[in-house]
């Protein structure tokens, strides 16, 4: 993932300011910042759903948004519709084709129920979305995500709000998930929001800190220093921090 | 007579055709209206179809084409169906291009397209015979549909159909949430464009034989009771084109054994089956979640 000296504006007013970074294939990232610091736009960039108003994204040396095929995406919001009617099988298998099921066919089923089992979902493939909780829906994203084995996986504060998945199970997933797809392609790129600055600090092999600007970028033991989260966060949540 | 015997009436077998034409036609798009929170859509198009018919009917008398050999030419509908089409494009541009959302989109083009049918019918000498009057435009007339209707309706469903099946994984997959489709690689602008002016198309034709007022509930009531009924939405699509054609038969059934309106009956039996699909849902156990 490259970007160059990326900035965005919603309404005239900046989100992104003249972010630039490389991301090499196989890290575990992870991007923290405030609230409103721009980390869902960054990956909305990287999606190629938001286009800069100045520099560039790319993903895999392509334009951002080239290759949907090889990125697994969990949104933070589930903006879904909660009336429409659909089961979580039917969910993951848009991860498989990019567009809605009319039939799920019996290999779709076999591999979805395969990435289901991988996230401890099998049991809810013919439920209702409408009835799923925040955790169980949240797994039936992420499997919706690997499915499809993307070289990358980009993640919007998975662990938010959410009552039934660990996020221990969560990060051991990602890690198990990047250690089966060693191989001749390399093992998969993880880029993931998170609040959990411990979290960060022990799984991720590097941290953004986004506050619309890239304030830090690097190991998390130099990306998650003192001085970065107190200019990114301010003083008195950057105590909270660094408590975690 | 009995019903029976009232099957090998041409007028009739003309109305049950095109009864179930509209129902399919009506149907496959119905489906994503519902889903999509664009129930006034429905009435929004076709009143701008009556507003395309008034501008119709007046280019026909004023150019003399009333008086002309060719059927076609004497048929307010070429001059409705394109005008249908640019009121979809326009309520499509407004949502897209401005912060107004759906209904206030349509809410202005409804206006605009009523006020100019108005006008444009008052311009036209009361003593012109149109073929089409403005009784059956606002109610339909399904027992008058004439072979040249038939065509053009079976013409249209043929094209809505093909390119439902063409678009439904697409349109599906940008309804259900189009910011996860748009990174799928989704074209969800053109989706719903394709949306809108298929829904302007079969509305347009559909208008005459149904009626403006009651063309919402054909692209509504169907969908609506399927929605009850169905877990999946290729479910809810198949039942929403089962449930129009059924209610169309019975509805025309109806109508012809009790010697009342057509539009009206088959409305009205619409509504009975999304009564009996409504009763027969038990009672939810556990509320939907909220996001």
């Amino acid at each position: 993932m490259h970007f160059h000296s990326v900035s965005v504006r919603f309404s005239e007013a900046p989100v992104l300011e003249d972010v630039s970074f490389d991301l090499e294939a196989g890290r575990f990232l992870a991007i923290v910042g405030p609230n409103g610091g721009g980390k869902s736009t960054l990956i909305k960039v990287a999606l190629g759903l938001v286009t800069p108003v100045k520099g560039h994204a790319a993903l895999f040396g392509d334009r951002a948004g080239a290759h949907p095929e090889r990125v697994g995406y969990v949104p933070q919001i589930k903006t879904f519709d909660r009336t429409f009617p659909a089961t979580a099988l039917e969910l993951v298998t848009t991860g498989l084709r990019g567009s809605w099921p009319a039939r799920v066919t019996q290999e779709e089923r076999e591999h979805g129920l395969g990435a289901l089992r991988r996230v401890g979902a099998e049991a809810l493939a013919d439920r209702q979305l409408a009835r799923l909780s925040g955790g169980e829906l949240q797994r039936a994203y992420l499997a919706r995500a690997l499915v499809r084995r993307p070289d990358i996986v980009l993640l919007d504060e998975p662990a938010t709000g959410v009552d039934f998945l660990v996020e221990h199970d969560l990060y051991d997933l990602l890690e198990e998930y990047q250690a089966e797809t060693q191989g001749a392609a390399g093992p998969a790129t993880i880029a993931m929001i998170t609040h959990d600055m411990a979290a960060a600090r022990y799984h991720a092999d590097l941290v953004l800190v986004l506050n619309r600007r890239l304030m830090a970028y690097g190991p998390p033991e130099e990306a998650l220093e003192s001085e970065s989260l107190r200019e990114a966060f301010g003083h008195r949540q950057h105590q909270h921090a660094v408590a975690l | 007579m009995t019903l029976l015997d009232a099957l090998s009436l041409p007028f009739l077998q003309r109305a049950l055709v095109a009864g179930v034409l509209i129902a399919v036609g009506t149907g496959l798009l119905g489906v994503f209206v519902v889903q999509r929170r664009l129930s006034f859509l429905g009435d929004g198009l076709a009143h701008a179809a009556f507003g395309g018919m008034g501008i119709g009917a007046f280019v026909i008398v004023t150019t003399g084409l009333v008086g002309s050999g060719l059927a076609v030419l004497r048929d307010p509908i070429w001059i409705a169906v394109p005008f249908s089409l640019l009121a979809a494009a326009g309520i499509y541009l407004m949502r897209r291009r401005t912060d107004l959302s759906s209904d206030t989109a349509i809410g202005v083009s409804f206006a605009v397209t009523v006020a100019l049918g108005v006008m444009f019918f008052s311009l036209i000498p009361p003593d012109v015979n149109l073929g089409v009057s403005l009784m059956d435009l606002l109610f339909g007339s399904i027992l008058g549909v004439r072979a040249l209707d038939l065509y053009v309706i079976l013409g249209v469903t043929l094209l809505a159909a093909g390119l439902t099946a063409a678009y439904w994984g697409k349109l599906a997959y940008a309804t259900f949430d189009e910011e996860l489709a748009r990174a799928d690689g989704v074209d969800t602008a053109r989706a719903e464009l394709v949306l809108y002016l298929l829904a302007a198309l079969v509305i347009a034709v559909s208008a005459v034989v149904v009626g403006i007022i009651l063309m919402a509930a054909y692209l509504v009531i169907p969908a609506a009771t399927a929605r009850l009924l169905a877990r999946t939405l290729s479910q809810m699509t198949a039942l929403t084109v089962v449930i129009g054609i059924v209610a169309t038969l019975l509805g025309l059934a109806a109508s012809f054994l009790l010697d009342v309106p057509s539009g009206s009956t088959i409305v009205l039996v619409q509504a009975l089956m999304f009564s009996l699909a409504a009763m027969s849902r038990r009672p939810r156990r556990e509320p939907l979640r909220s996001s």
